[in-house]
């Protein structure tokens, strides 16, 4: 198959970038669409010419490195599926397709379509944790939890951090992202003493990351590689009504947002 | 140089209590005094960060990844092995440890995987303590699957994502201690060096993966937990990004190679569809609970799966080895599957396949149960080939998947560089020349949660280190050397793309350094290694500057260190004239095909040391005694 590429090229964070054209030639319809970008970048690296760089890891949907616009679309054509589990054989012979990075001030290009997710990991920081020390845990069978329950925060549980959710919201918001290890967490017994605090916390660092503000366009669960559904914000947001509600002193000044 | 394993003495049961007991504690007042460096944040690295902060003790941790959630720790699928004995059905740590000693063909540490296994019970309660979502029954309980090489069923899981699960409870806890700014986190931060002096680790050198800016970082004790180097095949059901590098420049530093020839391949991978690929994907072992493995009887057999008579298949796992069945070791498996495609009864468009068919379970469970079981794997196989696992049977071909062997450690996990210790995939400790299913996970974190963070104290307390500066000749000159190296990678401006002389490496090995060797096969391999080495350092080309963001500089850096650990693994493949586990060389087997170990000669762990550029590294050797299992020659019939 053949293909005309519009790639996003910037150097770097500070300099502008523009979409430049490359001809994708004879690939086969059982390459993966990142394994399309690697003879593309075969053939620019043996003349020379700089490879586009992208982020890619395991290729198979669970590291969350991959993150592309695939003709304007957060991981491209495939439903519930991330950019490095496409295959060309879902494109048309000789389709033009247009390549981007995650659009979102909180996702600044590094190079290419590269882009800065540690948002997401300051995120995690600011709560998304049970503080379990290493040493000292009970025996693992004396905490019971129904099966409904476990199957219902490992749905949650299953997100890969790739950001495709902010990339997909018109808002740039990460509410699906943040709801996501909340409702994993709230969910579980072992959850339940930092549950409040938890949500307060990290909607709070959530905002000062500069993530927009969720309106329930449900872009982001279209978007989703694990189909994470749109539940865990309304849990997140039940669960900040009620952090709010009883929020105490103390946990106003552990948060420093009080 | 000899080399100390440091196993402590006493019953084997009680060597680790006891070694616990005499070893020299550092008090918690002056556990902040000192700074250990963390390479690698997967299931190791993350959790030794962040226990050992927990300590109390200064960690950084370095990772290339822009987060530590992606280390390749993430895509292990089927699960994690302990000896909790939760159903009853005869498990115990003493069993645990047989079946991985048995397992690895006798090649393993007992002492090391005694202790392995003693952990294993706790690693699971620490993990349910972080909110790992495993599999759980309807009463509650947690629930169970069966894994290769074992009778009972001991393998914990959360649905076909156990490595994610374990990662993030991991890594969650990592993050904690990076808010409390107890771990400095150094994210696209790429080890190229460890920096040495008078002998001992003292720090690294590192490149920033964003800027290309080349750092030295100083310490009391460095750790890497860099992950396994399967990747030197180039394809293979291991991340893009795994690397051999943070090991082979220890190892060009002084730590001695183990056993780097015994190397895993998985049975059940999705066969490869042609030569664009860049890797290959796994399906979980966890399917041969439920899936039976077969072959058409005849050979050139062209018709469709379901076309096919039972009377005309053969089961050949179930054939050859009844008492394990389907679930027979990686290593066994690979090679019956192997062996059914030489003999021409290959299945799909290559003859470079055999089924995995679910269809007897899909009668007998119902298909709901079947895709609760495993329905992400058959959805990510329904991707990848557009077949349906649940109409046809899965076609299936051995691929390379997990390194045995790594940088060797003593008992407290230090390598033969005072200092470098080295964890999870990374060192040769545990496994033998086979590792089983769900034990990989399982090492990772018992190293990383319950290990180290002991042993590191012991190290520490008796230490006596003389303070560093950035402005030491050594540090000094290993930064210099570093920036000489991606200057000169950047300079040869040659004719072709670093990526092809890494498929060209990949079929090298693959074809004489793989499933099966032998002295022809690994003397051209050398030769041809040899050669690839030479036009690389002369005809790649990599584009860009060292300063600057440059993907074709990162792989360019790795595939020239993956050169030279080929050459080592096929000197070490062919010094080891036996077959075990993994490791086989066609010239020693029994007359049905199965591995011939020589235990007279060859019961011990090789262990390679640098003598620098172009000489021969010498061939260290740790005898191996066996005190507590039988040595006999593996059945799984
Ligand atoms: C597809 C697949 C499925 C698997 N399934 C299972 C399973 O079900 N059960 C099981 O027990 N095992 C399984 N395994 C094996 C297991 O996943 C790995 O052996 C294990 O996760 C390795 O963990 P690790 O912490 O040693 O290394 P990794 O998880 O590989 O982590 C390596 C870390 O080191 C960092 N790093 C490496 N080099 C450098 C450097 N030079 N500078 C800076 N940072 C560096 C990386 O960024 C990363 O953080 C599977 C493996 C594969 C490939
Ligand atoms: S590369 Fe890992 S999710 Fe796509």
């Amino acid at each position: 198959m053949n293909f005309t590429l519009k790639v996003w090229r910037q150097a770097n964070a500070k300099s502008a970038g523009r979409l430049e054209t490359y001809a994708a030639k004879e690939i086969p319809s059982d390459a993966s669409f990142l394994e399309m970008i690697d003879i593309v970048n075969d053939h620019l690296e043996a003349d020379g010419k700089e490879p586009i760089a992208f982020a890619h890891d395991c290729r198979e949907g669970i590291c969350g490195s991959c993150s592309m616009m695939i003709d304007g679309v957060a991981h491209g054509p495939v439903k519930g599926a991330a950019t490095c589990q496409v295959h060309m054989r879902s494109f048309k012979d000789g389709q033009v397709i247009t390549i981007e990075p995650w659009r979102s001030v909180a996702f600044p290009v590094l190079k290419d379509l590269v882009t800065d997710r540690s948002a997401f990991d300051r995120i995690i920081q600011a709560g998304g944790y049970i503080s379990a020390p290493t040493g000292g845990a009970r025996d693992a069978n004396e905490i019971l939890v129904a099966k409904s329950d476990s199957d219902s925060a490992m749905d949650a549980a299953a997100c890969i951090g790739c950001g495709a959710c902010v990339a997909a919201c018109p808002n740039g918001s990460a509410s699906l992202f943040t709801g996501a290890k909340i409702a994993h967490l709230a969910r579980l017994p072992q959850g339940q003493p930092e549950r409040y605090k938890r949500v307060e916390l990290m909607v709070a660092q959530m905002d000062d990351e500069h993530f927009g503000h969720c309106t329930l366009y449900g872009e982001c669960q279209a978007a989703c590689p694990k189909q994470i559904s749109i539940d865990v914000i309304g849990l997140m947001n039940r669960d900040y009504i009620v952090a709010m509600a009883t929020k105490t002193p103390d946990m106003a000044g552990a948060s420093g947002h009080g | 140089m000899e080399l100390k394993s440091k196993v402590p003495s006493g019953p084997l049961e009680q060597k680790w209590d006891s070694h616990r007991f005499n070893m020299k504690l550092v008090n918690p007042a002056n556990k902040r005094k000192y700074h250990v460096i963390v390479v690698g944040a997967g299931l190791a690295g993350a959790s030794a960060s962040a226990t050992m902060s927990e300590l109390g003790y200064r960690v950084s941790c370095f990772v290339y990844h822009d987060s530590p959630r992606r280390a390749h720790s993430i895509a292990a699928q089927g699960g994690i092995n302990a000896a909790k004995n939760y159903q009853n059905d005869g498990d115990s740590i003493k069993r645990l440890f047989y079946d991985t000693i048995k397992g690895g063909d006798f090649r393993a540490r007992e002492a090391n995987v005694h202790r392995l296994a003693q952990c294993s019970v706790n690693i699971i309660d620490q993990c349910v303590a972080q909110g790992v979502p495993f599999a759980r029954e309807y009463g509650g309980l947690l629930t169970n699957r069966s894994f290769g090489g074992a009778q009972v069923s001991r393998t914990f899981y959360a649905r076909g994502q156990t490595g994610q699960q374990l990662l993030l409870g991991a890594y969650q806890a990592l993050e904690k201690q990076i808010a409390k700014g107890a771990v400095a986190m150094h994210t696209m931060t790429e080890m190229i060096d460890v920096i040495v002096i008078d002998g001992v680790a003292r720090g690294i050198v590192a490149r920033d993966l964003t800027t290309g800016r080349i750092s030295t970082h100083l310490a009391d004790a460095v750790v890497l937990a860099t992950g396994g180097y399967g990747n030197v095949y180039f394809l293979s059901t291991n991340a893009k990004q795994c690397n051999v590098t943070a090991a082979w420049r220890a190892y060009k530093r002084g730590a001695a190679f183990g056993n780097p020839c015994f190397t895993q391949i998985h049975p059940t991978c999705i066969p490869q569809a042609g030569e664009f690929q860049s890797k290959l994907t796994l399906m979980s072992e966890s399917l041969r609970n439920d899936g039976r493995c077969w072959a058409p009887v005849k050979q050139g057999d062209t018709r469709s799966a379901r076309d096919i008579p039972e009377s005309e298949r053969d089961y050949f796992l179930e054939r050859k080895y009844p008492s394990f069945g389907n679930l027979a070791p990686r290593d066994i498996a690979s090679r019956a599957a192997k062996e059914v495609c030489d003999e021409g009864r290959g299945v799909g468009d290559t003859g470079l396949g055999v089924y995995l068919d679910f269809a007897d379970s899909i009668k007998r469970l119902g298909e709901k149960t079947v895709a609760e079981r495993y329905g992400n794997l058959f959805e990510m196989y329904e991707r990848i080939t557009d077949e349906n696992p649940y109409r046809q049977p899965m076609r299936i071909y051995p691929a390379v998947h997990y390194t045995m062997g790594g940088l060797w450690v003593d008992y407290n996990l230090m390598s033969t560089v005072p200092g470098l210790h080295v964890l999870g995939e990374a060192n040769f400790s545990d496994h033998g020349a086979n590792r089983l299913g769900a034990s990989a996970l399982m090492q990772g974190l018992a190293d990383g949660y319950f290990v180290i963070p002991v042993t590191i104290g012991d190290y520490l307390a008796q230490a006596k280190l003389a303070p560093v500066t950035p402005e030491h000749p050594e540090v000094r000159a290993a930064e210099a050397a570093a920036n000489d190296r991606m200057k000169r990678l950047v300079g040869i401006k040659g004719k072709r793309a670093a990526d092809s002389f890494h498929r060209d490496l990949g079929k090298i090995m693959w074809e004489k350094c793989g499933m099966a060797r032998n002295t022809a096969s690994l003397t051209t391999a050398i030769q041809d290694i040899g050669a690839l080495k030479e036009e690389f350092w002369r005809n790649v080309n990599v584009p860009g500057s060292d300063a600057d963001l440059n993907q074709a500089l990162e792989k360019a850096n790795r595939i020239a260190d993956f050169m030279e650990l080929g050459e080592l693994m096929c000197r070490d493949a062919l010094e080891r004239e036996e077959s075990c586990g993994g490791h086989f060389r066609t010239e020693y087997q029994t007359p049905d095909g199965e591995a011939l170990r020589n235990d007279d000669d060859f019961a011990h762990v090789a262990a390679w040391q640098y003598t620098g550029e172009g000489a021969t590294p010498t061939r260290l050797v740790e005898p191996l005694t066996f005190e507590n299992v039988q040595l006999s020659q593996r059945s799984y019939k």
